[in-house]
């Protein structure tokens, strides 16, 4: 009954939110409704009992996004709302309706009994080496999602790269404010960054047997790296630097290779050899998670300002 | 022994509690931003560190109490920069003004 309340609770807490967020005129109000939206969403997992997918959405969907956003808005001011005519948001309206009651459907009108190889998966579990069933699910049996998601993440920040003004192509992104150098930030950063470092590396070694992975702790090492730059610590890398390609690329390219390895070895693109699946999982992950780290980190930061050959 | 553990759990988390709906009503009522961030403060301080006291005991290990300490430490230490950052950003746009 109370636990009834509660869900109740937060699930008229998540539409109120998102209507209020929807609502605002504001850019920045708008942008807190959204970082509330997301902490609540996590409250809404996790009632699930989905800590995977509440850990992911506190540190991407409420966290990194949250942080983008900001800083995409600093950006855009002074920004003029312009009313679309009645005619388009009636439109869009009625999109929004269709998809919302396609949605609700499927929910509310399920299939009995409803399709699902949560048995198979766990029959088979023991194949891979993992322990999470999530982590398997993501690594072994949808890994060419997992491989998309990831450079998802990428297109993404060429998106932010090119938005690049000619003269600073291949520059730096600038993170730190004019007085970050003074006051309790770089204290903080100083302090709380080695801690940071080992919590994301365990969440991306607990998450083979546990809630966590590398999505989660690669958004906690690059939370750790935008703090240091905030906080004047280290300076955002230029862009043109062919170390940092590498870097933002590595990910993708050992799952590439690691998959096309796998049809000569296993018969399938991106099938393990039952014997080696333990280490070659350990290794995609390594490499996703430093791959991941660098393109949130560097999404954050945002376009290049400074001209590439402007100083030292 | 059991019975006292979960009345001093009780008692600890109630009294957290209370003082999240103290610094919430703060927050929503106090008239200016230097005040605001003293009630938020210690919600954040006082509030976590008793309802992370009251969990204490209910903790199935020693490794999961010290992980609900060191929640506790970080949330205290984040809160502070915060609260140092923004009270800094209130001072200054009130001298300017």
């Amino acid at each position: 009954m109370l636990g009834l309340a509660l869900d109740l609770l937060i699930a008229a807490l998540v539409i109120g939110v998102a209507l209020w967020t929807v609502r605002t005129r504001d850019d920045f109000a708008a942008i807190v409704g959204f970082v509330a939206y997301g902490l609540l969403l996590t409250l809404a997992w996790a009632r699930l009992a989905a800590y995977d997918v509440a850990l992911t959405e506190a540190a991407i969907g409420g966290g990194v996004t949250g942080v983008i956003l900001l800083r995409a808005s600093i950006r855009l001011k002074p920004v003029v709302t312009v009313r679309k005519p009645i005619s388009a948001r009636i439109l869009v309206g009625l999109l929004c309706a269709a998809i919302s009651a396609g949605l609700s459907a499927v929910v509310l009108l399920p299939m009995t009994p409803a399709p699902s190889l949560a048995t198979e998966v766990r029959a088979h579990l023991a194949g891979t080496g993992l322990g999470n069933p999530i982590a398997g699910v993501l690594m072994a049996y949808r890994a060419l999602d997992t491989f998309l998601e990831t450079v998802v993440v990428l297109l993404a920040l060429f998106g932010v790269w090119s938005l690049t003004p000619d003269a600073a192509w291949g520059g730096r992104p600038v993170m730190a404010g004019p007085t970050a150098a003074f006051g309790p930030l770089p204290l903080f950063g100083r302090v709380l960054i080695p801690v940071g470092i080992v919590i994301g590396i365990y969440i991306v070694w607990v998450g083979a047997d546990a809630p966590g992975g590398k999505f989660q702790g690669a958004t906690i090492l690059a939370a750790m790296w935008i703090l240091a730059m905030m906080a004047g610590l280290t300076k955002a890398p230029p862009i043109g630097r062919w170390r940092l390609r590498l870097l933002l690329a590595a990910g993708p390219i050992v799952f590439v290779a690691v998959g096309l390895a796998g049809i000569p070895l296993a018969g399938a693109f991106l099938a393990y050899p039952e014997a080696l699946a333990k280490p070659l999982i350990l290794l995609i992950e390594v490499a996703l998670t430093l791959s991941i780290a660098a393109t949130l980190g560097l999404l954050v930061a945002g376009p290049p300002e400074t001209a590439s050959g402007a100083e030292p | 022994m059991t019975a006292i553990i979960a009345l001093f759990s009780t008692m600890a988390i109630g009294a957290g509690i209370i003082f999240f709906l103290a610094g919430t009503v703060g927050l929503i009522r106090f008239p200016d931003a230097l005040t605001r961030l003293h009630a938020l403060t210690k919600a954040d301080n006082l509030g976590l560190g008793l309802i992370v006291l009251g969990l204490l005991p209910l903790s199935s290990s020693l490794g999961m109490a010290l992980k609900l300490l060191v929640i506790w430490v970080l949330v205290q230490f984040a809160g502070a920069t915060v609260a140092q950052l923004i009270a800094r950003v209130a001072r200054s746009t009130e001298r300017g003004e």
